[in-house]
């Protein structure tokens, strides 16, 4: 595991008694279609964060399993109540957890999902919803989507929305985290990178675009934790970010590399940009409601 | 107009290019248990982009470059070739193919000289994969996405390898590559041939070179223009057709050989796991 001098590592200060939150975002290459390995890599960067008295850390999308595992996706099913993620809460002591895992419902339904874990349990599932089968994507062929946005509170991170990747790339998911009046959007990525004429990768100037906007929109904190590594010749890009209410880019992880890279960010940051830029208090949720009515209506009925 | 934004889409971020390939090259052949490679040089811009990536990705030490002239082969290729291996300091075994050759061709009798080529490069295909098991290593594939797409190569001879880092690069952007890699300026300046015969080129064998082609399939391919569109720009629509004929026509020398479908699971139909499973 390495990480790059030139970005910002955990360092050993924590949580200062100020309110300041340390996120750590894990930057990882995961074994295709090993959980057991996956799962000592896990632990490793947990023990890591730990360490460094991170608030919480956020693996990406599918962490535990890889990201192109096509027919092995029941073989690598695990239930969110299940031993492997009962082992990585524990690990993780007081510090927050974010975890990417094909989830096998009770009715047998896989579901490419991330899960919350805090104070000892799991308390919320996101199943991603957005399954892209396009291009070179082929997801909705081996999972059940997901039909819900759900927000929830946490001990320390005040609301919180989870998206998976693509999720992330429909504008509907961040109006319904807005008007769920998230503090905090994670997106679990495991975004594969495309276009090289520009000074970086096409999709990753697409993602921190849609970082930046939607912190901005949202008058939240943003973390987008992507991974690394290539899988049947794709390249996973890694450049995990945490940007602040105000779209300011607080740190981000190095482009290719495995990092485990801290962002520290202050929660009065909320309240003060929610003062000069109220845009959630502004929205008319009511309003919009009526005008997806009104389409829903002359659309479907 | 057209052509200009056809070569926008072909300009690629040369540092970014080569980073990416070459951790591509260690990842893939590290997952296998591999820390080598072995190509094939000829001396052309193809598998000295091939030789200059794993080079550098690998270290020159973990690189084995084997040239295979036949007796046609032509003077600029050993050149060449050799100035590669000297400029980057690559291991290298040269393993003439003419023996062989000539002792199966005595044997079956005369052939044309698509066979004898074809022939030859089947041959140097058997021979990589045994320099690869002695020097213990992977075959680093050598085919451009512009030779993938016109089927511009030979099925199970310079087509194929373990692991192909320039395959989604068209000619042109090679070019933009080995600029960038500094690789030998009398590759850069020469014209492409697969050396076939004498004289041999690539661009007088195809009847159209790989800026025009290349603009064209850009457009066809990636961006996924519709065969109007590309005549409203300016396109000849009997280039055009050809192109889509040769991509069409060819399309199963990139796939696995059509197997009968017999029982609920079929390779590479349902029975669907990444290459890279398990790594």
């Amino acid at each position: 595991m390495s990480a790059s001098p030139e970005h910002e590592i955990l360092t050993p200060t924590g949580n200062d008694g100020t309110g300041a939150l340390r996120v750590a975002m894990a930057q990882i290459a995961p074994v295709l279609g090993d959980v057991g390995r996956n799962l000592t890599l896990h632990l490793e960067q947990i023990e890591a964060a730990r360490r460094q008295h991170a608030d919480l850390i956020v693996f990406p999308e599918l962490s535990l399993t890889g990201y192109f595992i096509r027919d092995m996706v029941p073989d690598l099913a695990i239930s969110p109540a299940g031993p492997e993620v009962r082992q990585l809460i524990e690990a993780a002591g007081p510090m927050a957890l974010v975890v990417g895992l094909v989830e096998e419902s009770p009715r047998h339904r896989f579901y490419n999902a991330a899960l919350w874990a805090e104070g000892g349990r799991v308390i919320h599932v996101h199943r991603k919803v957005y399954l892209p089968t396009y291009g070179l994507f082929d997801e909705q062929r081996y999972f059940a989507a997901g039909e819900r946005f759900l927000a929830f509170d946490t001990a320390r991170f005040g609301r919180v929305g989870i998206l998976i990747c693509e999720d992330f790339w429909h504008l509907s998911a961040a109006t319904i985290m807005q008007a769920e009046e998230v503090d905090m959007l994670v997106c679990a990525a495991n975004s594969p990178g495309r276009g090289v004429d520009g000074p970086k990768l096409r999709t990753a100037e697409t993602y921190e675009q849609f970082a930046k906007t939607f912190a901005l929109l949202l008058g939240a904190t943003v973390v987008v934790v992507n991974r690394v590594g290539f899988e049947d010749g794709l390249c996973f890009w890694g450049g995990s970010m945490a940007v602040a209410p105000d779209g300011r880019v607080i740190v981000q992880a190095p482009m290719l590399d495995e990092a485990l890279c801290a962002a520290t960010f202050d929660p009065a940051e909320l309240r003060r940009q929610r003062l000069i830029t109220p845009l959630a208090r502004d929205e008319r949720l009511l309003l919009t409601i009526e005008e997806l009515n009104r389409i829903r209506h002359e659309r479907y009925e | 107009m057209s052509s200009e934004l056809a070569e926008s889409y072909l300009k690629i971020n040369p540092e970014l290019v080569t980073d990416i390939l070459c951790r591509f090259i260690r990842t893939e052949i590290r997952r296998a248990g591999f820390e080598q490679a072995v190509v094939g040089l000829s001396g052309g811009i193809d598998s000295s982009v091939v030789t200059f990536l794993c080079a550098r990705a690998l270290g020159p030490e973990h690189v084995l470059a084997v040239t295979m002239p036949y007796k046609t082969s032509s003077e600029a290729t050993r050149r060449d070739s050799q100035a590669v291996i000297d400029q980057l300091g690559v291991r290298s075994i040269d393993v003439p193919i003419t023996d062989q050759i000539d002792a199966y061709f005595a044997h079956v009798g005369d052939a044309s000289q698509l066979r004898l080529a074809n022939k030859c490069a089947r041959e140097r295909m058997t021979v990589l994969y045994d320099q690869s098991a002695a020097f213990h290593a992977l075959v680093a594939g050598t085919s451009n996405k512009s030779e993938l797409l016109l089927g511009y190569g030979t099925q199970f001879g310079d087509m194929a390898s373990a692991v192909n880092p320039i395959g989604d690069l068209y000619k042109t952007q090679l070019h933009q590559l080995a600029t960038h890699l500094e690789v030998p300026a009398a590759i850069l300046s020469k014209a492409p041939t697969g050396d076939l015969w004498i004289g041999q080129t690539d661009e007088g064998e195809l009847g159209f070179s790989y800026a025009e082609v290349d603009r064209v399939m850009v457009l066809l391919v990636d961006r996924r223009w519709r065969r109007a569109e590309l005549l409203r720009a300016g396109f000849a629509a009997e280039f055009v057709d050809r192109v889509a004929n040769m991509i069409r026509r060819n399309h199963y020398k990139r796939r696995m050989p059509v197997i009968a479908k017999l029982s609920q699971r079929t390779m590479d139909r349902d029975f669907r796991y990444a290459r890279d499973w398990g790594t």
